[in-house]
């Protein structure tokens, strides 16, 4: 974990739990002739603030990867891809926040497959509220694109042209509720 | 450990049962070799036969591919490719796909063949079909062209350099268990 100071504070102080039920991360990219979706079911994720300091990290399980067919799950889970037995987790750990109004950008580590590159994640934070409950609550939206093969998630096969099925680039999008820590 | 040991050819006098016969010297003396031989009884893929009452010999393959820890599979090459009865045999055991058990599966794809680049293709189109089932496909080769001339009469390989790359080969299936057994150690 980094700690980068942010000219603006993305959070009040305190350390912010991710609301894992009532958040997403999902993925998509171009597959054939059209563009593949799916999502995660478990993760885990934090964010710490202190003054002009945040940090926000989080894990997603490799297992939890949700499509429609078990058979593409399992595909998915091999060593083809994300190889959930020998690196059963992805990582997201920020090592720079700053915000400009309610945009923010995020420039932090992204470890899929074992291999760590540095990654930027740019999206929208939601004003603090109070929920019904009295828990304070922000919500963040992130996106990025990376190229999956220089994770070493380089499957593909070939179409009859000799072009590839399914792209490079994958979009990672969370939509991240966090709920502050009594 | 266990490794199941699967030639790709039925004939007797096979030279890639004769290949997988000398990695059992290379092996460590607490490494268990199984030569499967039962290629020959799996009948033709129908999914009609397979479930609870699938054939003896599909049950057999699956099992003694579960108990295995490692594959080593030698296969020859039929007109630039898999032996069909080899592909036929793997597409009985993908089923169910998410559960079969060559899922992270260290396995090494080895061959020989009469010919003279010594079945690459064969073990090229091997390799994506178990990398499909999920399989653990070890970045191992050993192409032996020419197999006619590369073994004396009791079947041992007469090229050191072959011997020193099944050296290798078998090097890196018995890595592959230990450094899988130590991950899921820590895991669990």
């Amino acid at each position: 974990m980094t700690t980068t100071a942010t000219e603006t504070p993305i959070a009040p102080a305190g350390t912010w739990q991710l609301d894992a039920v009532h958040s997403q991360v999902g993925f998509e990219i171009a597959y054939l002739s059209g563009t593949f979706k799916g999502q995660f079911r478990e993760f885990d994720g934090k964010l710490v603030a202190d003054g002009d300091e945040a940090t926000l990290e989080g894990t997603v399980q490799v297992a939890s990867v949700d499509v429609k067919d078990e058979n593409l799950s399992a595909h998915l889970q091999s060593p083809d891809f994300f190889d959930a037995e020998q690196h059963p987790a992805l990582r997201f750990t920020a090592t720079d926040i700053s915000l400009d109004g309610e945009n923010v950008n995020v420039r932090g580590e992204l470890t899929i497959k074992g291999a760590t590159q540095p990654t930027e994640v740019t999206g929208t934070v939601a004003a603090p509220l109070t929920d019904a409950y009295g828990r304070e609550r922000i919500g963040l939206t992130l996106a990025t694109t990376i190229d999956r093969t220089a994770f070493g998630v380089d499957w593909n096969i070939a179409l009859p042209t000799g072009e590839p099925s399914l792209a490079d680039d994958v979009t990672i999008n969370a939509e991240l509720y966090f709920v502050k820590a009594a | 450990m266990r490794v199941l040991a699967i030639p790709g050819s039925l004939r007797n006098d096979s030279y890639n049962a004769k290949l997988l016969y000398n990695s059992v010297e290379l092996f460590p003396e607490d490494v268990v070799l199984d030569l499967w031989g039962g290629l020959k009884d799996v009948p033709p893929y129908d999914e009609d036969d397979d479930g609870v009452d699938a054939p003896a010999a599909v049950t057999e393959l699956r099992d003694v591919i579960a108990r295995a820890d490692a594959v080593l599979i030698a296969t020859p090459e039929y007109n630039s490719s898999i032996p069909g009865q080899l592909k036929n045999a793997f597409d009985w055991v993908s089923r169910p796909i998410a559960t079969n058990p060559m899922r992270n599966k260290p396995v090494a794809v080895i061959g020989a063949s009469t010919s003279a680049f010594g079945g690459v293709w064969a073990q090229a189109e091997l390799r994506k079909v178990l990398a499909a089932l999920g399989a653990r496909v070890l970045e191992v080769e050993l192409a032996v062209p020419h197999a006619h001339e590369r073994f004396d009469e009791r079947g041992r390989l007469t090229d050191g350099n072959f011997v020193e790359q099944l050296t290798e080969v078998v090097d890196s299936v018995v890595l592959a268990v230990e450094e899988r057994a130590a991950r899921l150690e820590v895991t669990a």
